[in-house]
């Protein structure tokens, strides 16, 4: 965050026409999240390795060196490292136990897949110059519909026809049982929507934000109030990365319920 | 948050001259492939490592604590119903030798009062004996005390009979000396 301001200013004498209209103040919020190839200045194609690459990457060490490296002295009394691993272990495998009941840990490796990667990815992009890969929703969509066709698909395997009962509140009276099916089928539908939009679109509000402020502290007499500004946004964004990788971890395990018991 | 300007012949239709985003990136279509590609390879990793090595450990330790605490507890309260029990044979010694020392004190008590009515009822007995020969010498010496004056008494009488210049009449005399005695 600190070298923004000066980034700011090389802009400023960089970009001669946006500083003139801004008066010293550039911002580019969005910048951080530009996809670039890591090796020459080429086109980003499907198997460029770009930053997007690179962070994943880190986020797969970081995972290993946590669960794997971390727990490899299988201590009865754990280490540091071993506890925040069954930490973590716990809290995901009590969260589809309690929400998706005994018949739903099968799937408890697939959750916490999803759960340890989005976790990670939201802390590793809070580090100052990374680049965050829950914040696009090339990234966040995919996770959505994989959720979304696997507890789909799964459901019809699991319950056959009568999934579909899941549309049909059965508790509502007669009469608005079809108006309630199709709010319920566009509800359906519009689950992957909201489940990707809402982490990628709070992951990257919270780190242009952060940019926005980075950008104002480039003048002197603010500075110090910007500081202290980015500072407490920072907090947020911290709490941020853990609640929206917990919010999108239970509503994946809701979703599972649903499909394994579809009636209300 | 790399930012820095990319020099020369740029190639995305989503980034300026100057290196700066146009739009939102997220936006950006052909940004798309790449990382949908590269983050489809990283969650299989993930999940290879999770559920191949890291998930099955960490349930294996749990596993393993669980069951060492299950152990623990059983082993600490059959430690706690030892200690109880020690304790209860603990307090059963202590009253049974509670009791055993009342039952001494009182058979030591029983013992010495038995000796000593044994004691007193000899002390008694010779006191009585002695009582009774003491009275006997006392009755004794009164008698052979009252036959010296008798004798005396007759002794007397006859000299003053024979003073007064009679003749003793051995049976008168002892007769009225008999009867005065008697008197």
């Amino acid at each position: 965050m600190a070298t923004e301001a000066t980034h700011g200013a090389e802009m400023a004498g960089h970009g001669a026409e946006n500083a003139a209209e801004t008066g010293g103040l550039v911002f580019h919020p969005m910048d951080q999240f530009i996809v670039k190839p890591l090796f020459g200045d080429g086109a980003v194609g499907m198997f460029t390795i770009t930053n997007v690459t690179l962070w994943m990457l880190i986020a797969i060490l970081a995972i290993v060196a946590l669960m794997v490296l971390g727990t490899s002295r299988r201590a009865v009394i754990p280490s540091r490292s071993q506890s925040v691993a069954e930490l973590a272990y716990g809290f995901i495998y009590k969260m589809v136990e309690d929400v998706t009941g005994k018949d739903g840990l099968v799937y408890f490796p697939y959750i916490m897949t999803l759960f340890m990667f989005i976790v990670i990815a939201n802390f590793l992009g809070l580090i100052p110059m990374s680049f965050t890969t829950t914040s696009h929703f090339a990234v966040t969509v995919v996770l959505a519909l994989c959720v979304f066709i696997g507890v789909t698909v799964l459901g019809f395997v699991k319950n056959g026809a009568s999934f579909l009962s899941l549309f049909w509140v059965s508790s509502a009276p007669l009469a608005l049982r079809p108006v309630l099916a199709i709010i319920e089928i566009i509800s359906y539908f519009v689950r992957p929507v909201s489940h990707s939009i809402r982490l990628a679109g709070n992951v990257m509000a919270g780190h242009a934000v952060l940019k926005v402020f980075a950008g104002f502290a480039a003048v002197a007499a603010i500075s110090p109030l910007t500081i202290v500004a980015i500072t407490a946004i920072y907090g947020l964004e911290v709490l941020v990365a853990f609640i929206q990788a917990y919010v999108f971890t239970i509503l994946t395990c809701v979703y599972l319920k649903d499909a394994l018991h579809p009636h209300h | 948050m790399a930012t820095e300007p990319i020099a020369g012949e740029f190639t995305s239709a989503c980034v300026d001259s100057h290196g700066s985003a146009i739009g939102m990136p997220q936006l950006c279509a052909e940004w798309i492939p790449n990382q949908v590609f590269w983050l489809v390879i990283t969650l299989v990793v993930i999940f290879f490592v999770l559920s191949r090595i890291a998930l099955p450990r960490i349930a294996s330790v749990l596993a393993e604590r669980q069951g060492t605490i299950t152990n623990d507890i059983a082993a600490a309260e059959e430690l706690k119903r030892q200690a109880a029990d020690a304790e209860a044979a603990y307090d059963k010694a202590l009253a049974d030798a509670r009791a055993e020392a009342q039952a001494i004190g009182q058979q030591t008590r029983d013992e010495i009062k038995a000796q000593l009515d044994e004691a007193t009822r000899e002390a008694d007995a010779q006191i009585a004996e002695k009582t009774a020969e003491s009275e006997a010498a006392i009755a004794e010496i009164r008698a052979s005390a009252l036959a010296n004056v008798e004798i005396v008494a007759k002794d007397t009488a006859e000299a003053i009979v024979a003073v007064l210049g009679g003749t003793a009449d051995q049976a008168a005399i002892s007769t009225a000396v008999d009867n005065r005695m008697k008197g």
